[in-house]
């Protein structure tokens, strides 16, 4: 093992900043990180072995402890749950004999729960080494265990169980792209090159001047203007710029990138060398969050065809002096690695924990360099505004929210999938678009964002009302709102947070237990409203976005849909004592073999 | 900016002066006024983890420990919005260690402590969650009590041995995280290097071994004179 490892290492130039994809080659031969193997990475790289395990112990997908031959990640979001997921663990369960989270006795299966994967239009999902199952059902999962045990291939599997596979040879999968509906931007005629070509008859700045006139605002939730970014990078000047497309969409409800990047993968590539050229950056990463490692090997083609066709590398469209390439850095399941700082620490090789900010990124970014990172999305539709001009992006959608958006709606509806629509679309005009009925509610925005309830239907989707990275999901009349989304969605920041600042690392799990006592039926109207308080500290203390938006599921609905916490709570009564005794003495009785009679005191 | 290069600034009213470059906290400290801090150590990169020297900055909260002083910056302090998220932070760090001050022997010089009694906490509003954390004493002078341990990462990159961190992270999220120590190095530090690791923790989850109360509880920096007096008389 050791000489393995040793040279695995000095492949990435016995490079503290790679320790991410030293690590992901490790994961991937032994099905874990051995001890061994992180003693070798310590020595080698002049670590001490906590420092080592603390970026392991960080990322989803690596384990100390081996997870099986055969990993199988099921996903764990609320539109897995509400279609089925239950039954398909349980299968999984039955079929193996063991619980989730645990490997079996021979070591060749493991289970375990993972958070959304981007497949929440085609739930329940799965991930087993790295190959994607979508539309499980009991018997498909059996099938799956059958075939495993049978010595079948996990691609093998996929073509047997996946009716039909799509994409090129490269990546037939059974993941569906699902493309509803059409839009001005994104899905409309592209030739290849044509926007780079006219790029370079220009200057930079004339290329930076145009972005900003188009109004265009980051794609990714913030909505941050994308001119005024590149600008900034511009200013801090440097040697050495960076330009990171941010391919990490871990917003449970969220899967339009994952479309892009299957089906319109030169156009983001194009429009990353557009931004290339305004930034006078040589080179550009593309962070690829691990549960689209199926699309690596495709997108590297990619890559490779355009390098051919002189739109990446060196003297990109005849132009002397504009190089500009374009490599993969693979993340390792960390939702909070979708904040741009905490991406960029992942991409160093340490703990995706955002930074302090001043500086920003754009100032001090990847390797301290000045760095721009932007959605997959929003680099998309640089290409068409080169092409057709400011003027003509800014026509399209409202006031402050210039273009199209791509929507990932899924949840209760007819049609789940990807749609591309003008800003301004109001929620009842997209609910009748996808074909929902008997909505309780929406959540726009993924947990992050807000749950709406009918009454407000008629907002629009812009970043002056309903603002949203993308993630749309719509909630039937039947659902549990509170079980079925807030309390997921709260043990889903739980498990994210990185856990660095005070505020989000523990308030969350203190709003989770008072929910939970709510639910239980032992909370009164002075709960709800302690929840209530509570849940505005995290706010503005926190340092990103995760932590100021974690108790969002909690605060809308209380907005929204407050009479749902009212029902489970007995309004006439002030205080509700959550003490139990029986529960209390139980262990102690069991040792003493004697139970109190409690009624009686 | 004519005051002998240095910065004029405002907080709570007050006018201040700051250096290039220093942050509000620093700022605050040379100006007499307390801004409280669990993680920030200064002349050390600040972690700007524990949220705590939360202030509004034009009207905006920011970390005082992470950002720096601008000419005629406007900073609020003690306003009662953010006494009450001070107190919240703290209240939120007892319910979710287990913090036995009685019993501690970091008590009097325990930060934690003395912010409580600043910010006159009484009970925390929140419900104690005991957590069931562990203790390490697995390091030859070093014992590492992970029920006080509020992960502000003052230790973390700070203590180090042969250039190498001799705590770290471990884990991720609100039930997870934890501080781990390497207890090959952790005893390879001298009796010195303990002490010094033992006095930057603000509470009491690194302690030296073989050695305890040697400064009576009722003698110890916090029983003389409250957190920040220092400061704020100077």
């Amino acid at each position: 093992m050791k000489e393995k490892i040793q040279s695995l290492i000095k492949k990435y130039g016995n490079d503290r900043g790679r320790l991410i994809d030293i690590l992901l080659d490790i994961q991937e031969m032994y099905r874990h990180i051995p001890g061994e193997a992180v003693t070798i990475i310590a020595d080698q790289l002049e670590l001490s072995k906590v420092d080592v395990e603390q970026t392991i112990t960080f990322y989803h997908f690596f384990s100390l402890e081996p997870v099986g031959i055969y990993a199988i990640y099921l996903n764990d979001s609320p539109v897995a749950w509400t279609h089925g997921r239950a039954e398909v663990a349980r299968a999984f369960e039955k079929e193996l004999g063991i619980l989730f989270n645990n490997v079996t006795e021979d070591g060749l299966i493991g289970l375990w729960d993972t958070a959304d994967i981007g497949m929440n239009d085609q739930e329940p999902a799965a991930i087993i080494n790295g190959i994607v199952f979508t539309e499980l059902d009991p018997s498909k999962a059996k099938k799956i265990i059958q075939g495993i045990k049978e010595g079948k291939g996990i691609k093998e599997l996929a073509e047997e169980i996946g009716a039909e596979l799509n994409g090129p040879d490269l990546l037939r999968t059974m993941v569906k792209n699902n493309i509803r509906k059409k839009g001005a931007v994104i899905f409309a005629d592209y030739e290849i090159g044509k926007a780079l070509k006219q790029t370079v008859t220009q200057t930079p700045e004339q290329i930076v001047d145009e972005v900003k006139k188009s109004n265009l605002r980051g794609r990714g939730g913030a909505g941050f203007p994308t001119g005024l970014k590149w600008d900034f990078c511009r200013q801090a000047g440097g040697d050495e710029v960076y330009l990171i497309c941010n391919a990490d969409e871990g917003e449970p409800g969220t899967f339009k990138e994952r479309v892009i990047l299957t089906e319109l993968p030169k156009l983001l590539f194009e429009g990353m060398a557009i931004a290339g050229y305004a930034l006078d950056a040589k080179q550009g990463i593309i962070y690829l969050r691990y549960e689209y490692r199926y699309l690596k090997a495709y997108l590297e083609n990619v890559l490779q065809e355009m390098r051919d066709q002189n739109l990446l590398g060196k003297s990109i469209a005849g132009k002397e002096g504009f190089d500009f390439d374009v490599r993969i850095q693979l993340g390792a399941g960390a939702y909070v690695c979708g904040e741009e700082s905490g991406l960029i620490e992942s991409m160093e090789g340490k703990r995706g924990e955002p930074r302090n900010r001043p500086p920003f990124p754009v100032q001090k970014g990847y390797l301290d360099k000045p760095t721009v990172v932007n959605n997959v999305e929003t680099l998309c539709k640089v290409v068409p505004i080169m092409l057709k001009g400011a003027d003509w992006f800014k026509a399209l959608g409202t006031k402050e929210s210039a273009g199209t958006k791509l929507l990932s709606i899924s949840g209760d509806c007819k049609n789940p999938g990807v749609y591309e629509v003008q800003w301004g679309m109001t929620i009842d005009e997209m609910l009748e678009m996808v074909g929902a009925s008997a909505v309780q509610a929406v959540q726009v925005g993924g947990p992050s964002g807000t749950c709406i309830d009918p009454s407000q239907f008629n907002r629009s989707i812009a970043f002056e009302d309903l603002a949203t990275g993308g993630s749309m999901i719509v909630i039937g009349k039947d659902r549990d709102l509170l079980k079925d989304y807030v309390l997921n969605f709260m043990s889903f920041f739980i498990e994210e947070t990185c856990g660095s600042c005070v505020p989000c690392r523990s308030l969350p799990v203190i709003l989770r237990n008072k929910l939970l006592k709510i639910m239980d039926g032992n909370g009164t109207k002075n709960d709800i409203d302690e929840l209530y308080t509570w849940s505005q500290f995290g706010k503005s203390a926190n340092r990103c976005g995760l932590g100021q938006t974690a108790a969002n599921p909690i605060i809308s609905t209380i907005d929204n849909f407050r009479g749902l916490y009212e029902d489970l709570v007995k309004t006439d009564e002030e205080y509700l004592s959550t003490f139990n005794m029986e529960q209390a003495v139980a262990a102690s009785c069991e040792v003493v073999g004697r139970v109190p009679n409690i009624k009686s005191h | 900016m004519n005051n002998n290069g240095k910065l004029k600034f405002e907080i709570d009213g007050k006018t201040c002066y700051a250096e290039k470059g220093q942050s509000i906290i620093d700022a605050a400290k040379a100006n007499g006024i307390f801004i409280p801090s669990f993680c920030h150590v200064e002349g050390v990169k600040p972690p700007g983890s524990c949220r705590i020297c939360n202030v509004k900055v034009n009207g905006h909260n920011m970390t005082a420990c992470t950002t720096p002083v601008t000419e005629n910056m406007t900073v609020e302090n003690n306003i009662p919005e953010l006494i009450e998220l001070r107190k919240a932070i703290i209240e939120v760090l007892f319910v979710s260690g287990n913090h036995f001050c009685p019993s501690c022997e970091k008590s009097g010089n325990c930060e934690l402590q003395a912010l409580a009694y600043r910010y006159q906490m009484m009970v925390p509003r929140f419900p104690y969650e005991f957590p069931i954390k562990g203790v390490d004493a697995s390091s030859d002078h070093i014992l590492l009590d992970r029920d006080r341990c509020i992960m502000c990462k003052r230790c973390i990159g700070t203590v180090t041995k042969d250039g190498k961190n001799v705590f770290a992270f471990n884990s991720r999220g609100g039930e997870h995280l934890h501080v781990v120590m390497d207890d090959v190095l952790a005893s390879q530090l001298s009796e010195q290097e303990a002490q010094e690791a033992m006095e930057l923790c603000p509470v009491g989850a690194i302690l030296r071994k073989e050695q305890g109360y040697l400064v009576p509880i009722g003698e110890r920096k916090y029983d003389q004179a409250p957190i920040g007096s220092d400061i704020e008389k100077s």
